[in-house]
C-alpha cells in the first residue's frame, strides 16, 4: 500500500485513541479501542508485517474488545472521576514518554533499509536457511517455532500463567 | 449467567458460522508453514468461536467446557510444547531440537512437523486460556 494511505491510517489511529480517552461512556471507549486495533492491523498489513497484522486483528480488534465489553457488563459504563493531581501527573508521564519516543524515532534506520542492523545481523541466515533446514517457506513461522523456539515456549507459559492469574483474581462467578 | 439470545437470526447465524470458523482455525494452524498464521492466531480464533457460542446460545451451550477442563487443556498445551523439547533433549543432545525426532523422512521435514506439534500446543493453550478468562468475566450477574 502507498505511503499516503499509511499516513491517513495513522491519522485515523490518533483520532480513535483520542475518542477512547475522551469518551464519557466507556462502551464508546471500548468500541473505539476495538476500531483502533483494526486500523493498527491494517497498518501492519500495509507495511508488510502480515503475521503481526493477523495477530493484531484477532487479539487487538477481536478478543480484547469482547473482554472489555464483558468487564463493562459486570461493572459500570460510567467513567469514575479521576482526581486532578492524578490527571496532570498522567498527562506529564504520557507527554514525557511520547516526547522521548519521538526524539529517538529520528535516529532509527528508515523503514525497509537493507543495511539496517535488523536486516543484516541474523535475519539473512534465517531467510536463506528456513526452506532447506526446516521445510517451512514462511520464515516467520520457522523463526518463531524453530530457531527461536525457547522464546515461544516461555511465551506460551506466560500466556497460561497470565490467564491463571486473571482467573484467580476475578474470583468465582456469583 | 450468560442468557441465550432472543433473536432466531442471531442463534441460527452463530450455529452456521461456528463450525466454519473452527475449520478456518485449524487451517490457520496447519497452513502457518506456508502463509501468515500459526498456533497463536489459530488459538484465538478457536477460543473466539466458543465465546461466540456462549454469547448467542447461553452458558448452557458451553456446559462441557467447565473450568477444570479448560485449566487442564491450558496446561496440556504448555506440557505438549515442553515434552517436544525434552524429547529432542532425550533423543539427541539439544533441548527443542526437532531434527532428531522421528517425525519426518529427513531432518528438515522432522523440524517441519516438529513446528506443527509445538504450534498445536500453543493453539490449545491460547484457546483454553481465552475461554477461561471470558467465562470468569462474563458469567457473573450484571451489576444493577
Amino acid at each position: 500500500m502507498s505511503e499516503p494511505v499509511v499516513t491517513a491510517l495513522l491519522a485515523l489511529l490518533v483520532l480513535l485513541a483520542a475518542v477512547a480517552v475522551a469518551a464519557a461512556d466507556l462502551l464508546v471507549a471500548a468500541i473505539a479501542l476495538g476500531a483502533y486495533g483494526f486500523v493498527l492491523a491494517l497498518i501492519w498489513a500495509a507495511i508488510g508485517a502480515v503475521d503481526v497484522a493477523f495477530t493484531e486483528a484477532v487479539v487487538g480488534a477481536g478478543a480484547t474488545t469482547v473482554f472489555f465489553l464483558a468487564a463493562l457488563l459486570r461493572t459500570s459504563r460510567r467513567r469514575s472521576p479521576v482526581p486532578g493531581p492524578l490527571r496532570w501527573g498522567a498527562l506529564a508521564v504520557a507527554l514525557a514518554t511520547g516526547g522521548a519516543l519521538l526524539a529517538v524515532a529520528a535516529a532509527l534506520p528508515p523503514w525497509g533499509d537493507p543495511t539496517a542492523p535488523a536486516a543484516t545481523h541474523v535475519s539473512p541466515r534465517y531467510l536463506e536457511g528456513a526452506v532447506a533446514e526446516t521445510a517451512t517457506p514462511n520464515a516467520v513461522t520457522a523463526v518463531l517455532a524453530d530457531y527461536r523456539s525457547y522464546d515461544t515456549l516461555v511465551e506460551t507459559l506466560v500466556i497460561f500463567t497470565a490467564g491463571l492469574g486473571g482467573w484467580l483474581l476475578l474470583g468465582r462467578p456469583r | 449467567m450468560i442468557e441465550r439470545h432472543d433473536s432466531v437470526v442471531v442463534t441460527t447465524f452463530v450455529r452456521v458460522v461456528t463450525p466454519l470458523a473452527q475449520l478456518f482455525a485449524l487451517y490457520v494452524l496447519a497452513h502457518g508453514h506456508w502463509s501468515p498464521g500459526g498456533g497463536f492466531q489459530a488459538g484465538v480464533i478457536l477460543g473466539a468461536t466458543w465465546i461466540l457460542l456462549g454469547l448467542a446460545l447461553g452458558r448452557e451451550a458451553l456446559r462441557r467446557l467447565d473450568e477444570r477442563r479448560l485449566l487442564a487443556a491450558g496446561a496440556a498445551g504448555v506440557l505438549l510444547y515442553l515434552a517436544t523439547g525434552l524429547a529432542g533433549l532425550a533423543t539427541g543432545t539439544r533441548f527443542l531440537d526437532y531434527a532428531v525426532l522421528p517425525l519426518g523422512p529427513t531432518p528438515a521435514w522432522a523440524r517441519h512437523y516438529g513446528i506443527l506439534v509445538v504450534e498445536t500446543g500453543v493453539t490449545v493453550t491460547v484457546a483454553a486460556t481465552l475461554v477461561l478468562l471470558f467465562l470468569r468475566l462474563a458469567d457473573g450477574e450484571p451489576r444493577p
